[in-house]
């Protein structure tokens, strides 16, 4: 037991996360808690507005606040609780011990400034040296991500780069501390194309081999999953419906909405066969008027009355795999013929 | 599925006249905007019954009298007239200055832009050419010009500031047409054998209408403020016509002895570009997607 | 960015030939007789016979515009009738004074409004929002000549601090140098010592810069918010704040950068029309520019002078213009690299 915590670097414990809004308050994530351990990468995958990014922009305090506010819970980072941390101190921790990567390559880097300096300015901020140092460090960065003929590229504004490249110069940026901890790569593959997709996970995947970190992946892409995940959370509507490692949830699926985004890649030849799940139909309910009931109960087949009135306790299936879902029997043995 | 079917029947859509209502009606500023607009169009209306004196009556005994003495609320200006009846009738002028002015730009700068962006081509490259060299004008010479060369009245100076602003709305309205002209419900209704007039001006038109009617808003707290500048140059209104910029002009040399004649015109402007500018403001934020935060 | 600037480049020269066949046009297409509106209704018509040759009246229109066209190109605008000077020169004799006003006012405008467009941007729907953003509306609702006469008012008449116009104080013997007072005030400092020229000087042009920079300063602020605004919304503030970059710095380099671009635009725009509104502020102020100057010639119907006048303004509105659009394209990088 000592010796797993040890190994924690991040754990969110029952982590309750709103917004006010004009309409009322939204309950973008609910009782969600999750274990990242040193040199582990964690996906979380879900559907776009399911609390995900949420999620993610609370460990590094991203999330506008007001109108964003944390209910309730706890988000300790090693040994500290992020959420009573000053201001100040949240701003240290990023772009040292967190960082992150965006979606969108073409807006994530600030388009007056040359790539190079962007980079510079975060060894800057955080540590002790010249210009000069920082922009050799960000050559280094450079081709450490194999960007070609770095030492002309960190000279570039953002627009004169390819997508791929600037993807690469986003990793290059978030690494660009003595000891990263923990990078959130939120959705950072989506706006590339396919070829270029693998390239950067490819990247990533050899990044972790030479760096000791661990990445909080966020994605809806479950390809993606397969390629990169040691664990995987599957959120819905603000909730954790199921968490295993990740050949559990290929091989071993046990929530109706995990099968329904197994069934929904393409070419996925185990389950090519099995029933379509009409659940992908229909859509996420609004999370003003959500109740305290399963939140995928409108779209589910398996749905029973108990659904729409209480969200389930957690099941353990084994001791890495567990889900949330009254009726997981039903599900498993339906697709076990 | 079914569902979804009787719930559009109960509830119905409202119409789009209704939402911005509703949504105007959210807007504080728009909502101060609006009562400060009907108030100056209630003086302008009710002006002989409201004021107490006849603005143009000189008394020479009450000259330049301060406020609150003698029954003059605002006091008198330089020849004994009650400042509170000329404020009033003032609305009136400023009120029919914004209209005409207003009006002439709308009716030219929609014929203008519709017709341009409806046939395009030559006609179009002209048009435009002329226009971006009138939008290089600085408006307030162009009506300097105008007015230099109609001759200095109110008149003339309502349809100079008409005019100079004529190139502003005829972009406003192309810039709108553009974006409607291919839209599916025109090509239907030319299958449908609409002719080239019932296409621009009954099909395309009202779909464009909202840009233009943010910019008229705003465009009459301008003629207002303008022609105050015009009448202030000898260009616009003449004596003794109440006119706020004129009668601020006017008094200029007596604000060392009575503040009021100088200052209560000026205020009087302020509030009803303010009113103005605030409604227009708070219609471009319901009006114009592309410009809410 | 070559073949940018070397595109604007191209339009100017059909744009102010536009602006100068507009003017002309206008003022030659008038109904009425512009020699007759000069002399008034006494003149003979011997009188007047006589003035529409001197103007070249008597011509056909086209070989008026013709004309008019050559002297424009060789810079010339012809005479003022009242004063019989050359127009150029006494338009050069009193650009200066225009123009030390305008870029007193225009400093006073970016600087404030810039920071007070940041200010209600980050604190958005605060009170110091509200407060700014309302006062940048009364700003925009107010007519310019009224807010001189009332800034008189307040400081110089009731509170006696500041002069109630003209450039320097008149009982100093004072010869301009280079006609802009400020620069000249500093020079006699130097010479002789004594900074009473350029402290008269600052003070005269106190009042002045505050009732030109009004409209610019309520103008930009709005424009610096809303653009602030959006650019706060961007991913790469995002970015730079996930890198940890402290916040001061993700607003005054990151954002603000970002959110210049579309402010310095409107500052140009604003620029131009400043020479415009220079007549009202001009005439409020007895300030010996160019404006106060064309609103004598309007009173005169000195009809040479005030077109004279309003071509100059013009054809310098559409240079700043150009100016601030070259400027623009190199502050942009997406521009300047193309």
């Amino acid at each position: 037991m000592n010796q797993h915590e040890k190994e924690t670097l991040l754990s969110i414990e029952d982590l309750n996360f709103s917004f006010t809004t004009q309409r009322g308050i939204v309950r973008a994530v609910r009782d969600l808690s999750i274990n990242i351990k040193k040199g582990e990468t964690l996906t979380l995958v879900g559907e776009s507005g399911c609390g995900k990014s949420v999620t993610a922009h609370a460990i590094n305090q991203l999330n506008p606040m007001p109108p964003g506010h944390v209910d309730s819970g706890k988000i300790v980072f090693n040994g500290t609780d992020l959420l009573t941390l000053k201001k100040s101190e949240i701003e240290a921790l990023r772009g040292t011990q967190i960082s992150m990567i965006f979606q969108e390559p073409m807006t994530a880097l600030n388009p007056v400034f040359t790539v190079g300096s962007q980079i510079a300015d975060v060894f800057l901020t955080h540590q002790d040296m010249t210009k000069q140092e920082a922009m050799e460090k960000a050559v280094e960065l450079f081709r450490l991500v194999k960007i070609p003929a770095p030492e002309r590229r960190v000279h570039s504004y953002p627009h004169q780069l390819s997508g791929g490249m600037r993807q690469r110069a986003m990793i290059a940026m978030a690494l660009a501390s003595p000891n990263p901890g923990l990078m959130i790569a939120d959705e950072p593959t989506t706006a590339l194309d396919v070829t270029i997709q693998a390239q950067i996970l490819d990247l990533l995947q050899d990044l972790k081999q030479h760096i000791e970190m661990s990445i909080l992946l966020i994605t809806h892409d479950m390809g993606v999953v397969a390629e990169m995940a040691d664990r995987v959370v599957v959120m819905y509507a603000g909730r954790k419906v199921e968490e295993a490692d990740a050949d559990s949830i290929f091989h071993n699926p046990h929530h109706p909405y995990t099968l329904g985004l197994l069934n929904s890649l393409p070419s996925n030849k185990k389950y090519k066969g099995a029933r379509r799940l009409e659940a992908i139909d229909g859509t996420v309910p609004d999370l003003l008027t959500i109740g305290e009931g399963c939140p995928f109960a409108n779209r589910c087949v398996y749905q029973t009355g108990e659904c729409s009135r209480s969200f389930p306790k957690e099941t353990i299936i084994s001791e890495s795999h567990s889900v949330w879902c009254h009726n997981y029997q039903a599900v498993k043995t339906e697709n076990r013929q | 599925m079914q569902n979804n079917q009787t719930s559009q029947e109960i509830i119905k859509d409202p119409t789009p006249l209704q939402e911005t209502w509703y949504n105007l009606k959210k807007n504080k500023g728009a909502m101060v905007g609006m009562t400060i607009i009907l108030i100056f169009i209630f003086m302008a209306i009710f002006a002989p019954l409201i004021s107490p004196f006849d603005p143009l009556a000189q008394i020479i005994e009450d000259r330049k009298t301060p406020m609150f003495t003698n029954g003059h609320v605002f006091g008198t200006d330089d020849l004994g007239r009650d400042m509170l009846s000329r404020l009033i009738y003032g609305a009136r002028i400023s009120m029919a200055i914004g209209v005409i002015s207003v009006g002439i730009s709308l009716v030219f700068g929609i014929l203008i832009g519709v017709t341009s962006a409806y046939f395009g081509g030559i006609y179009d490259k002209i048009v435009m050419r002329i226009i971006d060299i009138m939008l290089a004008f600085p408006y307030i010479l162009l009506t300097i010009v105008i007015v230099s060369v109609l001759g200095p009245s109110l008149m003339n100076a309502m349809v100079a500031i008409g005019i100079s602003q004529i190139p502003r709305y005829a972009r406003v309205v192309r810039a709108s047409v553009l974006a409607e002209k291919e839209a599916d419900y025109v090509l239907a209704e030319r299958a449908l054998g609409a002719g080239n007039f019932e296409l621009m001006f009954l099909t395309i038109l009202p779909n464009c209408l909202s840009p233009t009617i943010v910019q008229a808003t705003l465009g009459v707290g301008e003629a207002i403020l303008s022609s105050a500048g015009l009448s202030f140059l000898g260009l616009g209104a003449q004596p003794p016509t109440p006119e706020w910029g004129l009668m601020i002009a006017s008094s200029k040399e007596f604000i060392t002895n009575a503040w009021w004649i100088v200052t209560l015109p000026g205020i009087a402007i302020l509030l009803a570009v303010l009113g103005f500018n605030l409604f227009g403001d708070g219609l471009r934020d319901i009006l114009d997607p592309k410009m809410r935060n | 960015m070559f073949k940018h600037i070397l595109k604007r480049l191209s339009l100017l020269i059909p744009t102010i030939f536009g602006v100068v066949t507009l003017v002309f046009f206008m003022i030659a297409l008038a109904p009425g007789d512009p020699a007759r509106v000069m002399l008034g209704e006494r003149a003979n018509a011997e009188q007047i016979e006589q003035l529409r040759a001197e103007l070249g009246l008597d011509k056909p229109l086209i070989q008026q515009y013709g004309l008019y066209l050559s002297r424009i190109v060789r810079l010339d605008l012809g005479k003022s009738i009242t004063s019989g000077q050359k127009i150029a020169s006494e338009i050069k004799e009193r650009f200066p004074a225009t123009i030390e006003l305008a870029i007193w006012a225009m400093l006073f405008a970016t600087v404030l409004g810039v920071l007070l467009g940041v200010t209600s941007a980050i604190r958005r729907n605060t009170w110091v929002d509200y407060t700014t953003m309302g006062g940048a509306l009364v700003g925009v609702s107010m007519p310019v000549f009224w807010l001189g006469l009332v800034l008189i008012m307040i400081f110089s008449v009731w509170l006696d601090l500041l002069p109630t116009g003209g450039r320097m104080n008149i009982r100093y013997f004072f010869e301009p140098i280079t006609n802009f007072y400020v620069i000249d005030g500093i020079i006699m400092w130097f010479k002789e010592g004594t900074p009473k020229f350029l402290v008269s000087a600052l003070r005269h042009l106190i009042l002045p810069t505050i009732a030109l920079g009004t409209i610019p300063l309520a103008i930009i602020a709005r424009t610096t918010r809303s653009s602030m605004l959006e650019v706060l919304q961007q991913d790469y503030i995002k970015t730079a704040r996930s890198a940890g970059i402290k916040e001061r710095r993700v607003i005054y380099r990151y954002a603000l950068r970002n959110a210049l671009l579309p402010v310095i635009t409107v500052i140009g725009l604003q620029f131009g029309l400043l020479l415009s509104g220079a007549i009202l502020t001009e005439t409020v102020f007895s300030w010996p520019g160019i404006g106060k100057w064309i609103y004598v010639a309007i009173g005169a119907r000195d009809y040479p002078a005030v077109q004279g006048g309003i071509i100059f303004i013009s054809i310098f509105f559409v240079l700043i213009n150009l100016v601030v659009d070259i400027l623009y394209s190199v502050v942009n990088p997406k521009i300047r690299l193309q």
